[in-house]
């Protein structure tokens, strides 16, 4: 199981980090992706968001297309080449980057590039609680949300308290922990389309076990599992609403 | 790319996979009794520190094993033979059985008593002995109940766990002569002992699997709740076990954290009921035991497994379930889904390997790669890993040597479309163009497109907002350092 390398440069706050906003953020919730960078900005921290960034690769990755999962890599490599430390507003993003990359290139020139850039990769409010020790404002009103943690985020990048402890610094906000937490809600990139009746019958399982929180709103730190868990709650016409993390956190610092 | 498209061979996972789905009794089934291996595991390892350290051990013990396989299965075979037990070998499944129907044969033996045994499953060694006249009945409760259905296990633990309660009530009234419809398990488990009592004492010959075999000592370890296995391998005169070349140890002192982690992984147990360790036959003097002890070794693959330095780790298992346990997939599809012997995640890698990606390629994408498995796997097996690795040579061009069927799944079209992401991801003006033509035209995809149909069928279209991250991001000053 891979654990989170600490990175020992980053005892103290750095002045400047990279943001790479993920593929499906760029397309789908690039209000997520810039709630995040807002979120690093408040705290006092330049953040960049390099222009030539894409894909993490693990699309290609997980389907064995490796050639083409490692042209994607080493394209991401290219463009982030300062030694400054890179967040990723998705644990399964990040948990590529850090996990994957070095497999991906082992045996091959660019390996050593792989494990210095992989040490550099930080899931967002792992970043947040630990590196930045945020304190949180909470201006909105009175919620009560559910936490989905995502597998990746979970069992690769070994974020597993850190969101949900975001979540209780907030004063108006109660948290209803899921009892099925860790069970993956069905989306798995493209065993979504490959395996859809399984997915389906993962996802169906899942929205139950949210609607059982009672909970108005279910936060992520993954736009992939919410675009099948907001995808499904808005098929079957609950009212429950999915958000990133980062979006709902800078709403409450806004009272909205 | 290989001569011919391929890619709709060996899809069975994929096409049974909604029968099961569509079975509410069968979902229910295995959501409660997964549900409930799933707390009794998580009780036995609460103390987390206490099982890193004992899966440390457990996983160093088997991956000390597989560094120097060849030489411990001789060890293995110098050391049994000393003992007085026989050791034969078996490259094929039918090569097993000939050999299996040789020592019966030999015996003049025409029933056998079952320990449980995924091997002979493999086997399908009942078939084979009734084939030949020589009936086989399963002695593990299990087991006998779905022999008594005429089934397949669809868990290597429990195989009857597709079952509820008053399913196995309904076929023992069918089955057993005299017992009437009840529900009460006593009821039911006494009339199943009533049943094999007889059968232990009658049997000529006694098979049973190997959780087990110690290098050093050769010493046969099972273990079992039930007593079946001890009475199995010690009333009838004659014990053949049957091991695949992998499930061995290099010392007893490798036992005590592997004998740890077996039964609290599988079942939620400190301990099994019973702990078996054979290492001879009867000798003389000794008041019980069989007077002869064969050991068959099976390979059917596994040597082509071994020869891989990563899919090597798969040969580290030791049959616990508790990736199936844990598996979001195989608690919704349940075991027959899988078709093969081995279902869930630990089959999902080792069926691919044994028979072919061309006959069960569809396996290794039956996961969301959520990690459920690696995370409670007590010998470290990297199964995620080891998917994506199959994936691999599922689609590598020209198939490769590493596994059978190699390039099975290759087709143009999918190459193709990894080859388009990949410019799109790998150019940024590539990536711009495509951006750009998907914000703004993107909402216009019909529903029915192939992968969108698969999407929306319990979901919504996903929506494509209206400008991209790059483009906010840039306005918003984020792209200058």
């Amino acid at each position: 199981m891979a654990q989170p390398a600490t990175d020992v440069r980053l005892q103290s706050k750095p002045e400047r980090v990279y943001y790479f906003g993920t593929c499906v953020i760029d397309l789908f919730y690039p209000g997520a992706g810039l709630a995040g960078m807002e979120l690093l900005r408040r705290e006092g921290v330049q953040v960049v968001f390099p222009p030539d960034q894409g894909c993490c690769g693990q699309p290609a990755r997980n389907s064995g297309y490796m050639d083409e999962a490692r042209a994607v890599a080493l394209r991401q490599m290219a463009a982030f080449p300062n030694d400054w430390p890179i967040v990723v507003p998705s644990g399964s993003c990040a948990g590529m980057m850090k996990t994957h990359y070095p497999d991906l290139f082992k045996g091959r020139p660019e390996y050593e590039r792989a494990v210095a850039f992989s040490a550099r990769v930080h899931e967002l409010t792992a970043f947040l609680v630990n590196v930045l020790r945020i304190k949180l404002e909470d201006k909105g009103p009175p919620v009560t949300v559910t936490w989905h943690g995502s597998c990746h985020s979970m069992r690769e990048m070994g974020v597993v308290d850190e969101p949900k402890s975001l979540l209780r610094q907030l004063a108006n906000v109660t948290l209803v922990e899921n009892p099925r937490e860790k069970e993956c809600c069905g989306f798995g990139g493209t065993f979504s389309v490959r395996q859809p009746e399984i997915s389906a019958a993962m996802v169906t399982d899942k929205i139950a076990a949210l609607e059982e929180t009672g909970a108005a709103r279910v936060v992520s730190g993954d736009c992939g599992c919410l675009m099948n868990i907001g995808g499904a709650l808005e098929k079957a016409g609950k009212s429950m609403r999915p958000q990133h993390i980062a979006e709902f956190l800078l709403e409450r610092g806004h009272g909205r | 790319m290989g001569a011919e498209p391929r890619a709709a061979v060996g899809n069975d996972f994929t096409v049974r996979a909604p029968q099961a789905l569509n079975d509410p009794t069968l979902r229910a089934n295995f959501r409660r009794a997964m549900d409930g291996l799933m707390s009794k595991r998580a009780a036995q390892f609460a103390d987390k520190p206490a099982w890193d350290s004992l899966r440390a051990r457990g996983a160093a013990a088997k991956a000390r094993v597989l560094a120097q396989l060849p030489a411990l299965l001789e060890r293995l075979e110098d050391k049994c033979r000393a003992n007085g037990i026989t050791v034969h070998w078996a490259e094929t499944i039918p090569e097993a059985n000939a050999i299996v129907l040789e020592i019966l044969q030999k015996a003049g033996a025409r029933t056998v008593i079952k320990g449980k045994s995924m091997v002979s499953e493999e086997m399908e060694l009942n078939h084979h002995l009734a084939a030949h006249g020589i009936q086989a009945v399963e002695s593990d409760l299990g087991e006998y109940i779905i022999q008594l259905a005429g089934e397949a296990p669809s868990h290597i633990v429990m195989p009857c766990i597709h079952k509820n309660k008053a399913e196995i009530a309904r076929l023992f009234a069918e089955r057993i002569p005299g017992l009437g419809y009840t529900e009460d398990v006593d009821a039911l488990t006494a009339a199943a002992r009533a049943e094999l009592r007889g059968r232990f004492a009658a049997a000529d010959a006694g098979i049973s699997g190997v959780n087990f075999a110690v290098a050093e000592t050769g010493t046969l370890v099972l273990v079992e709740n039930e007593g079946n296995g001890r009475l199995s391998t010690t009333l009838p005169p004659l014990h053949i076990a049957l091991m695949g070349i992998e499930k061995l140890v290099e010392s007893l002192e490798d036992l005590p954290p592997l004998l740890a982690l077996l039964p609290r992984s599988a079942t939620g147990q400190h301990i099994t009921t019973y702990v078996n360790m054979i290492t001879h036959p009867r000798r003389a003097g000794e008041l019980d035991g069989p007077e002869e002890v064969h050991l068959v070794l099976l390979d059917s693959g596994r040597s082509r497994v071994y020869g891989d330095d990563q899919l090597r780790d798969t040969l580290r298992c030791i049959r616990c379930g508790a990736c199936m346990n844990h598996c979001p997939v195989y608690s919704r599809v349940g075991g027959h889904t899988y078709k093969f012997v081995y279902p869930g995640p630990i089959g999902k890698i080792l069926t691919p390997q044994l028979e072919g990606l061309d006959c069960a390629g569809d396996q290794p994408h039956a996961s969301t790669l959520c990690n459920a498995c690696v995370e409670v796997c007590p010998v470290k097996i990297p199964i995620a890993d080891i998917l994506v690795r199959l994936r691999e040579e599922s689609v590598r061009p020209g198939g490769g040597d590493a596994v059978k069927g190699g390039g099975a799944r290759r087709s143009a079209l999918e190459t193709l479309s990894w080859r388009a992401w990949m410019l799109i991801y790998s150019r940024p003006w590539a990536g711009r163009l495509a951006a750009w033509g998907m914000t703004r035209f993107g909402n216009l995809l019909p529903e029915r497109l192939p992968l969108l149909k698969a999407w929306t069928s319990v979901r919504t279209k996903p929506r494509f907002a209206a400008k991209s991250l790059h483009e906010l991001a840039r306005e918003q000053g984020y792209c200058d350092e």
